[in-house]
């Protein structure tokens, strides 16, 4: 197979998914007002209440919305994850899944060009939260908007391989919203992105440990340092371990021999 | 197996758990050969085109595409496929031309090759005219018509069509026969269509009668009639599957 089919394989499959996005206008503004609502009010609600110490990465005082920010850019991609994962078994239940899957490329390429256009999507969608975000004062330092691209391609492809190891598993559209529930909730709500590790500590041991093994707020972490030009090394390789055990359990997941896909049904 | 063979099944048996699907499966499809694998529903018609494209695997028996072996070769043997799938399988929200640009990069087909083919095959199935419009704004024989475009764009030696009439409407199910019948004398590409629709065959078409996992008649049209003692080719299918439509 030469390598060009690969490449022009790969811009086929971003494209289209940059064109079903840029199409789809109520799925980019529903992926921007989720989290400007939890910027803009509930974390105004809770600014007085929750009282932030100084932690890395910031060097000062910071407002709760401040805090929250990464944790939000972490929200549009685990959603973006899912999004597009609810699109695959919509895809698949649909018929246009056998399209891709027929195709005479490895199994495992379709699947991680699959990911990769997720995740430009997701991209797309961080940067103008963002810049939305600076109009309204929450400012990172320049280059941290830099370095923190490399970071997005990483916690993109972690969380977009948990919705593909998702969609592997589950049979029905009807399903995958109820997994949706089980999985985005707890990870979210588990994790560092609304309140930092010491606030869980003081409130539940357990649910402490929970938090920091979340590989979600190990996601929210990366993205937080990286935005304050820091490198956190930790929440790196823990999100590049989980990244490749989740991708490799979703190929397992989609190899039409070893997989879900064959108890699936008749198609 | 001869040079001029698009697909080789042999002694082919697949189960869905303990529950036996096909059973020692032998089928032969040639270059410039129609072969229609007459079924009715639940023969395992849609079970053999996922083996046949990877969909699932199997564990006995074997399958070549174009002298690929579809386990040791499988992207050689994939690159020799077009398929039409039962449920239709284009995105709504692109056009015509945009979804069939889609299918050339998996191809690996280059933008400017892919474009020139793509308007070849939307010409000779009248459909150039409507590149631009979103297959949303499409009835579904247009549709059809553009998955068949779709599927012939790489140049298949085999093309599948796993029931494409299931929706159509009478003069649109009537051309589409018309079409393929049409490409198989014009191209030389190897067809095997399922369907349970007796209307849909042609007198020169190879005939493969499938019941319950197992090939129960395979030649041509009249050769079917007569390895059953019937009259007509209705005759003989509801014969070979016991009166069972």
């Amino acid at each position: 197979m030469r390598l060009i089919h690969y490449w022009i394989a790969l811009w086929g499959i971003v494209g289209r998914e940059l064109l079903r996005f840029l199409k789809q206008k109520e799925r980019f503004l529903s992926a921007l007002v989720r989290p400007l609502i939890w910027l803009f009010v509930f974390a105004a609600g809770f600014r007085a209440v929750l009282g932030i110490a100084i932690i890395p990465p910031y060097d000062t005082y910071i407002l709760y919305e401040v805090y929250i920010t990464p944790g939000l850019i972490g929200m549009i991609q685990l959603f973006n994850g899912m999004q597009s994962s609810l699109s695959m078994v919509y895809d698949r239940e649909m018929g246009s899944m056998r399209i891709l899957l027929v195709s005479p490329l490895p199994r495992w390429f379709l699947l991680v060009s699959k990911l990769l256009a997720g995740v430009l999507v997701s991209i797309l969608q961080v940067y103008v939260f963002l810049a939305i975000a600076w109009c309204y004062e929450i400012e990172a330092p320049l280059m941290g908007y830099v370095y923190l691209l490399p970071v997005l391609i990483l916690t993109g492809l972690m969380l977009g391989s948990l919705g593909l190891l998702l969609s592997s598993f589950v049979k029905q559209l009807e399903n995958f919203a109820g997994v949706m529930n089980f999985v985005i909730f707890p990870l979210f709500f588990m994790s560092t992105a609304l309140y930092p590790l010491w606030k869980l500590k003081e409130s539940s041991e357990w649910l402490f440990l929970l938090a920091q093994y979340n590989p979600f707020s190990q996601a929210v972490e990366l993205i937080r340092f990286s935005l304050y030009e820091q490198f956190n090394q930790e929440a790196c390789f823990f999100t590049l371990g989980i990244f490749i055990v989740f991708l490799i359990l979703a190929i397992i997941g989609y190899n039409p021999s070893k997989g879900m896909m064959q108890r699936k049904g008749r198609g | 197996m001869t040079n001029n063979t698009a697909l080789n099944i042999q002694q082919l048996s697949f189960a869905y758990g303990k529950k036996p699907v096909l059973k020692d499966v032998d089928l032969v499809v040639r270059a410039g050969q129609c072969c229609i694998l007459l079924g009715p529903n639940g023969a395992g018609k849609s079970t053999l085109f996922s083996l046949i494209t990877r969909l699932y695997s199997y564990s006995e028996g074997q399958i070549a595409l174009a002298g690929f072996d579809l386990k040791q070769q499988p992207l050689k043997a994939l690159a020799q496929l077009g398929v039409v799938f039962q449920q239709p399988t284009l995105d709504l929200d692109l056009t015509v031309q945009q979804n069939l640009f889609y299918h050339a990069s998996l191809q690996g087909i280059s933008r400017k090759l892919a474009k020139s083919a793509i308007q070849q095959q939307l010409e000779c199935l009248a459909m150039f005219e409507r590149k631009d419009e979103l297959v949303r704004q499409l009835n579904g024989g247009h549709r059809r018509r553009v998955e068949i475009a779709r599927a012939l764009l790489h140049q298949p030696q085999l093309l599948l069509l796993d029931e494409p009439t299931v929706g159509l409407d009478v003069p649109s199910r009537q051309a589409m026969v018309e079409q393929v019948h049409e490409l198989v004398k014009q191209s030389n590409t190897a067809v095997l269509w399922a369907t349970h629709l007796m209307d849909e065959i042609y007198p020169e078409d190879e005939v493969v009668v499938i019941h319950q996992g197992n090939i129960k008649a395979t030649g041509n049209v009249e050769q079917v009639i007569k390895s059953v003692d019937a009259k007509t080719i209705q005759d003989a299918f509801f014969k070979l599957t016991q009166g069972k439509k």
